[in-house]
Protein backbone atom coordinates (compact mmCIF):
# COMPACT_ATOMS: atom_id res chain seq x y z
CA UNK A 1 0.00 0.00 0.00
CA UNK A 2 1.22 3.49 -0.76
CA UNK A 3 0.57 5.97 2.08
CA UNK A 4 -1.02 9.27 1.14
CA UNK A 5 -1.56 11.90 3.80
CA UNK A 6 -5.29 12.69 4.25
CA UNK A 7 -6.25 15.18 6.94
CA UNK A 8 -9.89 15.27 5.80
CA UNK A 9 -10.35 11.63 6.84
CA UNK A 10 -9.06 12.43 10.32
CA UNK A 11 -11.34 15.45 10.72
CA UNK A 12 -14.39 13.56 9.41
CA UNK A 13 -13.87 10.58 11.68
CA UNK A 14 -13.38 12.70 14.80
CA UNK A 15 -16.46 14.78 13.94
CA UNK A 16 -18.45 11.53 14.01
CA UNK A 17 -17.44 10.76 17.60
CA UNK A 18 -19.41 13.58 19.23
CA UNK A 19 -22.92 13.21 20.61
CA UNK A 20 -25.66 15.81 20.45
CA UNK A 21 -25.14 18.29 23.30
CA UNK A 22 -21.41 17.74 23.80
CA UNK A 23 -19.10 20.59 24.84
CA UNK A 24 -15.84 20.45 22.89
CA UNK A 25 -12.57 22.36 22.61
CA UNK A 26 -10.74 22.07 19.29
CA UNK A 27 -7.02 22.88 19.16
CA UNK A 28 -5.30 24.97 16.51
CA UNK A 29 -4.50 23.48 13.10
CA UNK A 30 -5.79 20.03 12.15
CA UNK A 31 -8.22 19.86 15.13
CA UNK A 32 -9.92 23.06 13.91
CA UNK A 33 -10.89 21.25 10.68
CA UNK A 34 -13.05 18.85 12.72
CA UNK A 35 -15.66 21.57 13.18
CA UNK A 36 -16.40 21.52 9.44
CA UNK A 37 -17.65 17.90 9.47
CA UNK A 38 -19.97 17.62 12.46
CA UNK A 39 -23.28 16.11 11.24
CA UNK A 40 -26.20 18.57 11.01
CA UNK A 41 -28.26 16.69 13.60
CA UNK A 42 -25.45 16.76 16.18
CA UNK A 43 -25.29 20.07 18.02
CA UNK A 44 -22.05 20.57 19.85
CA UNK A 45 -20.93 23.72 21.65
CA UNK A 46 -17.36 24.77 21.04
CA UNK A 47 -15.31 26.41 23.76
CA UNK A 48 -12.57 28.89 23.01
CA UNK A 49 -10.08 28.96 25.89
CA UNK A 50 -9.55 32.72 25.58
CA UNK A 51 -12.95 33.13 27.17
CA UNK A 52 -16.19 32.05 25.53
CA UNK A 53 -18.59 29.25 24.70
CA UNK A 54 -20.47 29.18 21.41
CA UNK A 55 -17.60 29.62 18.97
CA UNK A 56 -19.04 30.36 15.53
CA UNK A 57 -17.80 30.71 11.98
CA UNK A 58 -15.63 33.38 10.42
CA UNK A 59 -17.31 36.79 10.51
CA UNK A 60 -18.51 38.74 7.49
CA UNK A 61 -17.95 42.50 7.27
CA UNK A 62 -21.07 43.18 9.29
CA UNK A 63 -20.43 40.73 12.14
CA UNK A 64 -16.67 41.42 12.41
CA UNK A 65 -15.62 42.35 15.95
CA UNK A 66 -11.90 42.98 16.55
CA UNK A 67 -12.39 41.91 20.18
CA UNK A 68 -13.68 38.47 19.22
CA UNK A 69 -11.01 35.96 18.19
CA UNK A 70 -10.45 32.24 18.62
CA UNK A 71 -7.52 30.71 20.52
CA UNK A 72 -5.38 31.16 17.43
CA UNK A 73 -6.10 34.88 17.36
CA UNK A 74 -8.29 34.57 14.24
CA UNK A 75 -11.52 36.64 14.08
CA UNK A 76 -14.63 34.55 14.71
CA UNK A 77 -18.27 35.00 15.72
CA UNK A 78 -20.24 33.88 18.77
CA UNK A 79 -23.45 31.89 18.36
CA UNK A 80 -26.81 32.68 19.96
CA UNK A 81 -26.71 31.18 23.44
CA UNK A 82 -22.99 31.85 23.79
CA UNK A 83 -21.30 33.41 26.80
CA UNK A 84 -18.11 35.27 27.70
CA UNK A 85 -15.98 34.74 30.79
CA UNK A 86 -12.50 35.46 32.13
CA UNK A 87 -9.50 33.15 31.79
CA UNK A 88 -9.87 31.64 35.28
CA UNK A 89 -13.46 30.57 34.54
CA UNK A 90 -12.37 29.36 31.11
CA UNK A 91 -9.69 27.13 32.58
CA UNK A 92 -12.03 26.19 35.38
CA UNK A 93 -14.26 24.75 32.65
CA UNK A 94 -11.24 22.97 31.17
CA UNK A 95 -9.48 21.73 34.29
CA UNK A 96 -12.69 21.06 36.16
CA UNK A 97 -13.76 18.29 33.80
CA UNK A 98 -16.68 20.15 32.25
CA UNK A 99 -15.64 19.59 28.63
CA UNK A 100 -16.72 16.32 27.04
CA UNK A 101 -13.86 16.29 24.54
CA UNK A 102 -10.72 18.12 23.61
CA UNK A 103 -9.05 17.49 20.26
CA UNK A 104 -5.34 18.25 20.06
CA UNK A 105 -2.48 17.96 17.60
CA UNK A 106 0.49 15.63 17.99
CA UNK A 107 4.27 15.69 17.63
CA UNK A 108 4.51 12.27 19.29
CA UNK A 109 1.89 10.09 21.00
CA UNK A 110 2.93 6.97 22.84
CA UNK A 111 1.19 3.76 23.89
CA UNK A 112 1.03 4.81 27.54
CA UNK A 113 -1.22 7.72 26.65
CA UNK A 114 1.54 10.30 26.85
CA UNK A 115 1.46 13.19 24.41
CA UNK A 116 4.21 15.53 23.27
CA UNK A 117 2.98 18.44 21.21
CA UNK A 118 4.40 21.69 22.58
CA UNK A 119 8.13 21.89 22.01
CA UNK A 120 11.21 20.52 20.26
CA UNK A 121 14.24 21.34 22.44
CA UNK A 122 16.73 23.58 20.66
CA UNK A 123 14.40 24.07 17.70
CA UNK A 124 10.97 25.27 18.68
CA UNK A 125 9.93 26.54 22.12
CA UNK A 126 6.58 28.22 21.58
CA UNK A 127 5.09 27.41 24.98
CA UNK A 128 2.22 25.16 25.98
CA UNK A 129 -0.56 27.76 25.90
CA UNK A 130 -3.64 25.95 27.18
CA UNK A 131 -2.66 22.48 25.96
CA UNK A 132 -1.47 21.07 29.30
CA UNK A 133 -4.69 22.11 31.02
CA UNK A 134 -6.84 20.76 28.18
CA UNK A 135 -5.14 17.36 28.26
CA UNK A 136 -5.34 17.14 32.04
CA UNK A 137 -8.91 18.33 32.44
CA UNK A 138 -11.15 17.26 29.55
CA UNK A 139 -13.27 14.12 30.10
CA UNK A 140 -11.90 12.57 26.89
CA UNK A 141 -8.77 13.55 25.02
CA UNK A 142 -8.61 12.87 21.29
CA UNK A 143 -5.19 13.13 19.67
CA UNK A 144 -5.41 13.86 15.96
CA UNK A 145 -2.51 13.37 13.59
CA UNK A 146 -1.37 12.20 10.19
CA UNK A 147 0.07 8.74 10.70
CA UNK A 148 3.60 9.58 9.53
CA UNK A 149 5.79 12.68 9.81
CA UNK A 150 7.47 14.28 6.80
CA UNK A 151 10.37 11.83 7.04
CA UNK A 152 8.08 8.82 7.14
CA UNK A 153 8.38 8.06 10.86
CA UNK A 154 5.18 7.02 12.59
CA UNK A 155 3.96 9.65 15.05
CA UNK A 156 2.64 6.88 17.28
CA UNK A 157 5.60 5.57 19.25
CA UNK A 158 6.41 3.21 22.13
CA UNK A 159 7.72 6.02 24.29
CA UNK A 160 7.78 9.77 23.60
CA UNK A 161 11.27 11.22 23.21
CA UNK A 162 10.11 14.86 23.21
CA UNK A 163 9.07 16.75 26.38
CA UNK A 164 5.57 15.69 27.41
CA UNK A 165 2.58 17.99 27.33
CA UNK A 166 0.81 15.58 29.68
CA UNK A 167 1.33 12.13 31.11
CA UNK A 168 -1.14 9.33 30.42
CA UNK A 169 -4.06 11.56 29.44
CA UNK A 170 -4.77 10.51 25.82
CA UNK A 171 -7.86 8.32 25.35
CA UNK A 172 -8.33 8.12 21.58
CA UNK A 173 -5.98 8.63 18.64
CA UNK A 174 -7.29 9.19 15.14
CA UNK A 175 -4.85 9.15 12.24
CA UNK A 176 -5.49 8.97 8.50
CA UNK A 177 -5.19 5.17 8.76
CA UNK A 178 -7.42 4.35 11.70
CA UNK A 179 -8.85 4.94 15.14
CA UNK A 180 -6.98 3.69 18.21
CA UNK A 181 -7.62 3.59 21.93
CA UNK A 182 -5.09 3.23 24.73
CA UNK A 183 -5.41 0.18 26.99
CA UNK A 184 -2.89 -1.51 29.29
CA UNK A 185 0.09 0.32 27.83
CA UNK A 186 -0.78 -0.52 24.23
CA UNK A 187 -2.51 1.02 21.27
CA UNK A 188 -5.67 -0.89 20.42
CA UNK A 189 -6.81 -0.60 16.81
CA UNK A 190 -10.59 -0.25 16.79
CA UNK A 191 -11.16 0.90 13.19
CA UNK A 192 -9.10 1.06 10.01
CA UNK A 193 -9.59 3.26 6.98
CA UNK A 194 -9.19 1.61 3.54
CA UNK A 195 -6.93 1.15 1.67
CA UNK A 196 -5.00 0.57 4.91
CA UNK A 197 -5.41 -2.87 6.49
CA UNK A 198 -4.87 -3.70 10.19
CA UNK A 199 -1.83 -5.81 9.29
CA UNK A 200 -0.25 -3.00 7.25
CA UNK A 201 -0.81 -0.53 10.10
CA UNK A 202 0.74 -2.85 12.69
CA UNK A 203 3.72 -3.54 10.44
CA UNK A 204 4.42 0.12 9.64
CA UNK A 205 3.97 1.70 13.07
CA UNK A 206 6.87 1.90 15.56
CA UNK A 207 4.72 0.93 18.52
CA UNK A 208 2.89 -2.06 19.98
CA UNK A 209 -0.58 -2.26 18.48
CA UNK A 210 -3.17 -4.83 19.44
CA UNK A 211 -5.92 -5.43 16.91
CA UNK A 212 -9.22 -5.33 18.77
CA UNK A 213 -11.33 -8.49 18.24
CA UNK A 214 -14.12 -6.18 17.06
CA UNK A 215 -11.86 -4.13 14.77
CA UNK A 216 -13.71 -3.12 11.61
CA UNK A 217 -13.34 -0.97 8.56
CA UNK A 218 -14.84 2.48 9.00
CA UNK A 219 -16.46 3.50 5.74
CA UNK A 220 -16.61 7.23 5.04
CA UNK A 221 -19.94 8.46 3.72
CA UNK A 222 -18.50 10.09 0.60
CA UNK B 1 -18.99 57.38 45.78
CA UNK B 2 -15.38 58.52 45.60
CA UNK B 3 -14.14 59.03 42.05
CA UNK B 4 -10.90 57.44 40.82
CA UNK B 5 -8.41 59.79 39.15
CA UNK B 6 -8.76 59.97 35.36
CA UNK B 7 -5.24 60.70 34.11
CA UNK B 8 -3.24 60.78 30.88
CA UNK B 9 -1.45 57.61 29.75
CA UNK B 10 1.97 59.28 30.03
CA UNK B 11 1.23 60.34 33.63
CA UNK B 12 0.02 56.83 34.42
CA UNK B 13 3.15 55.05 33.19
CA UNK B 14 5.38 57.69 34.83
CA UNK B 15 4.54 55.90 38.09
CA UNK B 16 6.32 52.77 36.83
CA UNK B 17 10.05 52.36 37.59
CA UNK B 18 12.84 50.40 35.90
CA UNK B 19 12.76 46.82 37.16
CA UNK B 20 9.06 46.76 38.07
CA UNK B 21 6.84 43.77 37.35
CA UNK B 22 3.81 44.36 35.14
CA UNK B 23 0.64 42.33 34.68
CA UNK B 24 -0.72 43.17 31.23
CA UNK B 25 -4.04 41.90 29.87
CA UNK B 26 -4.59 40.59 26.35
CA UNK B 27 -4.68 37.37 24.38
CA UNK B 28 -2.86 37.52 21.05
CA UNK B 29 -3.12 41.29 21.37
CA UNK B 30 -6.88 41.28 21.91
CA UNK B 31 -7.63 43.11 25.15
CA UNK B 32 -4.18 44.69 25.46
CA UNK B 33 -4.18 48.30 26.75
CA UNK B 34 -2.32 49.58 23.68
CA UNK B 35 -2.46 53.27 24.63
CA UNK B 36 -0.72 52.51 27.93
CA UNK B 37 1.77 50.20 26.23
CA UNK B 38 2.62 52.90 23.71
CA UNK B 39 3.19 55.40 26.51
CA UNK B 40 5.28 52.80 28.33
CA UNK B 41 7.42 52.38 25.21
CA UNK B 42 7.91 56.13 25.00
CA UNK B 43 8.85 56.22 28.70
CA UNK B 44 11.96 54.16 27.96
CA UNK B 45 11.55 52.06 31.14
CA UNK B 46 13.78 48.97 31.19
CA UNK B 47 14.59 45.72 32.96
CA UNK B 48 10.95 45.09 33.79
CA UNK B 49 9.18 41.73 34.14
CA UNK B 50 6.21 41.21 31.84
CA UNK B 51 3.48 38.83 32.94
CA UNK B 52 0.86 38.17 30.28
CA UNK B 53 -0.99 35.36 28.56
CA UNK B 54 1.25 35.46 25.50
CA UNK B 55 3.71 37.78 23.80
CA UNK B 56 1.32 38.46 20.90
CA UNK B 57 2.40 38.61 17.29
CA UNK B 58 5.67 39.64 15.73
CA UNK B 59 6.80 37.70 12.69
CA UNK B 60 9.40 40.13 11.35
CA UNK B 61 7.48 43.25 10.37
CA UNK B 62 7.44 45.80 13.24
CA UNK B 63 4.46 47.54 11.60
CA UNK B 64 2.41 44.39 12.14
CA UNK B 65 3.51 43.76 15.73
CA UNK B 66 0.43 43.44 18.00
CA UNK B 67 -0.33 43.78 21.70
CA UNK B 68 2.79 43.82 23.86
CA UNK B 69 5.08 42.94 20.92
CA UNK B 70 6.24 46.55 20.25
CA UNK B 71 7.45 46.74 23.87
CA UNK B 72 9.26 43.42 23.44
CA UNK B 73 10.91 44.88 20.34
CA UNK B 74 11.96 47.92 22.40
CA UNK B 75 13.76 45.51 24.79
CA UNK B 76 11.99 46.83 27.87
CA UNK B 77 11.91 43.51 29.73
CA UNK B 78 14.45 41.26 31.39
CA UNK B 79 11.94 38.52 32.11
CA UNK B 80 8.74 37.20 30.55
CA UNK B 81 6.18 35.05 32.31
CA UNK B 82 3.76 33.73 29.69
CA UNK B 83 1.98 30.64 28.42
CA UNK B 84 2.90 31.16 24.77
CA UNK B 85 5.67 33.04 22.99
CA UNK B 86 5.67 31.09 19.71
CA UNK B 87 4.29 33.86 17.52
CA UNK B 88 6.76 36.49 18.71
CA UNK B 89 10.12 36.00 16.99
CA UNK B 90 11.80 38.71 19.04
CA UNK B 91 10.94 37.00 22.35
CA UNK B 92 12.37 33.75 20.94
CA UNK B 93 15.53 35.61 19.90
CA UNK B 94 15.95 37.28 23.30
CA UNK B 95 15.42 33.94 25.03
CA UNK B 96 17.93 32.04 22.87
CA UNK B 97 20.56 34.81 23.14
CA UNK B 98 20.14 34.99 26.91
CA UNK B 99 19.09 38.66 26.83
CA UNK B 100 15.86 37.83 28.60
CA UNK B 101 14.60 35.00 30.77
CA UNK B 102 11.37 33.20 29.89
CA UNK B 103 9.17 31.33 32.36
CA UNK B 104 6.56 29.31 30.50
CA UNK B 105 3.43 28.65 32.54
CA UNK B 106 0.40 26.62 31.44
CA UNK B 107 -2.32 29.14 30.67
CA UNK B 108 -4.80 27.85 33.25
CA UNK B 109 -2.09 27.76 35.90
CA UNK B 110 -1.09 31.32 35.02
CA UNK B 111 -4.69 32.46 35.42
CA UNK B 112 -5.04 30.76 38.81
CA UNK B 113 -1.64 31.95 40.08
CA UNK B 114 -2.65 35.52 39.31
CA UNK B 115 -6.04 34.99 40.91
CA UNK B 116 -4.33 33.51 43.97
CA UNK B 117 -2.07 36.56 44.10
CA UNK B 118 -5.07 38.83 44.07
CA UNK B 119 -7.28 36.94 46.48
CA UNK B 120 -4.95 36.32 49.39
CA UNK B 121 -4.29 32.64 48.75
CA UNK B 122 -0.90 31.16 49.56
CA UNK B 123 -0.85 29.01 46.43
CA UNK B 124 -2.87 26.38 44.63
CA UNK B 125 -2.75 22.69 43.78
CA UNK B 126 -3.21 21.76 40.15
CA UNK B 127 -2.86 18.46 38.29
CA UNK B 128 -1.75 20.38 35.19
CA UNK B 129 1.93 19.81 34.45
CA UNK B 130 2.42 16.67 36.56
CA UNK B 131 4.97 14.45 34.82
CA UNK B 132 6.17 17.28 32.54
CA UNK B 133 8.97 19.85 32.63
CA UNK B 134 6.57 22.18 34.47
CA UNK B 135 6.98 19.93 37.52
CA UNK B 136 10.73 20.67 37.82
CA UNK B 137 11.62 22.29 41.13
CA UNK B 138 8.05 22.19 42.43
CA UNK B 139 6.55 20.38 45.36
CA UNK B 140 4.30 17.47 44.31
CA UNK B 141 1.47 16.81 46.75
CA UNK B 142 -0.63 13.64 46.62
CA UNK B 143 -4.22 13.93 47.83
CA UNK B 144 -6.64 11.01 47.67
CA UNK B 145 -4.38 9.24 45.21
CA UNK B 146 -3.98 12.08 42.75
CA UNK B 147 -0.80 14.10 42.24
CA UNK B 148 -0.85 17.89 42.19
CA UNK B 149 1.77 20.59 41.74
CA UNK B 150 2.01 23.33 44.32
CA UNK B 151 1.93 26.55 42.31
CA UNK B 152 2.67 29.87 43.97
CA UNK B 153 0.78 33.15 43.63
CA UNK B 154 1.81 35.90 41.21
CA UNK B 155 1.46 39.59 41.92
CA UNK B 156 2.71 42.62 40.02
CA UNK B 157 3.92 46.07 40.99
CA UNK B 158 1.52 47.34 38.34
CA UNK B 159 -1.48 46.01 36.46
CA UNK B 160 -2.28 47.48 33.05
CA UNK B 161 -5.60 46.32 31.63
CA UNK B 162 -8.12 47.34 29.01
CA UNK B 163 -11.84 47.64 29.72
CA UNK B 164 -14.77 48.47 27.46
CA UNK B 165 -16.41 50.85 29.93
CA UNK B 166 -15.17 52.27 33.20
CA UNK B 167 -17.36 54.40 35.39
CA UNK B 168 -15.56 56.96 37.49
CA UNK B 169 -15.85 54.70 40.55
CA UNK B 170 -13.64 52.22 38.63
CA UNK B 171 -16.34 49.66 37.89
CA UNK B 172 -15.53 47.85 34.65
CA UNK B 173 -17.20 46.05 31.80
CA UNK B 174 -15.37 44.25 29.02
CA UNK B 175 -15.80 43.50 25.33
CA UNK B 176 -16.15 39.92 24.07
CA UNK B 177 -12.93 37.89 24.26
CA UNK B 178 -10.95 41.03 25.19
CA UNK B 179 -11.88 40.23 28.80
CA UNK B 180 -9.48 37.27 29.20
CA UNK B 181 -6.96 37.96 32.01
CA UNK B 182 -8.08 41.51 32.88
CA UNK B 183 -10.47 40.73 35.78
CA UNK B 184 -7.82 38.49 37.40
CA UNK B 185 -4.98 40.97 36.93
CA UNK B 186 -7.17 43.75 38.33
CA UNK B 187 -6.97 41.97 41.70
CA UNK B 188 -3.24 41.21 41.64
CA UNK B 189 -1.43 44.49 41.03
CA UNK B 190 -0.20 46.87 43.74
CA UNK B 191 -1.29 49.71 41.46
CA UNK B 192 -3.99 49.07 38.89
CA UNK B 193 -4.32 51.26 35.81
CA UNK B 194 -7.29 50.76 33.52
CA UNK B 195 -7.44 51.90 29.92
CA UNK B 196 -11.11 52.25 29.04
CA UNK B 197 -12.68 52.57 25.59
CA UNK B 198 -15.29 54.74 27.28
CA UNK B 199 -15.35 56.51 30.65
CA UNK B 200 -18.84 57.09 32.03
CA UNK B 201 -20.39 58.84 35.02
CA UNK B 202 -21.09 57.04 38.28
CA UNK B 203 -24.63 55.66 38.22
CA UNK B 204 -24.75 54.89 34.50
CA UNK B 205 -23.46 51.30 34.75
CA UNK B 206 -26.01 48.78 35.98
CA UNK B 207 -24.38 47.08 39.00
CA UNK B 208 -25.68 43.75 37.58
CA UNK B 209 -23.47 44.16 34.51
CA UNK B 210 -20.26 45.17 36.28
CA UNK B 211 -17.62 42.45 35.83
CA UNK B 212 -14.79 44.00 37.84
CA UNK B 213 -15.74 46.11 40.87
CA UNK B 214 -14.09 49.48 41.30
CA UNK B 215 -12.40 48.57 44.57
CA UNK B 216 -9.54 47.05 42.56
CA UNK B 217 -8.91 50.09 40.37
CA UNK B 218 -6.53 52.99 41.12
CA UNK B 219 -6.36 55.06 37.92
CA UNK B 220 -8.39 55.36 34.74
CA UNK B 221 -6.99 56.36 31.34
CA UNK B 222 -9.02 57.11 28.23
CA UNK B 223 -8.02 54.76 25.38
CA UNK B 224 -6.40 56.71 22.57
CA UNK B 225 -5.32 59.64 24.76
Amino acid sequence: MEYKEDKTKIAKRIAGIFKDGDYVNLGIGLPTLVGNYVPDDVHITLQSENGFLGLGQEPDDESFNPDLVNAGGVPVTILNGGSYFDSATSFGIIRGGHLDYTVLGVLEADQKGNLANYMIPGKMVPGMGGAMDLLTGAKKVIASTVHFDKRGNSKMVRSCSLPLTAKGEVDIIVTDLGLFEIADGKFVLKEFFAPATPEWIVENTSADIEIDPGCREYVFSD
Amino acid sequence: MKEKPVIKAADAVARISDGDSLLVSGFMGVGTPVTLMKALRESGRRDMTLICSDNALYMGDPEKATGVAPNVLAKQFKKYVASHIGLNKETQRQMLSGEAEVELVPQGTLAERIRAGGTGLGGLLTPTGVGTAVEDGKQVITLEGREYLLELPIRGDFTLIRAAKADKAGNLTFSASARNFAPLMAMAGDTVIVEADEIVEIGTLDPETVVTPGIFVDYIVQRGE
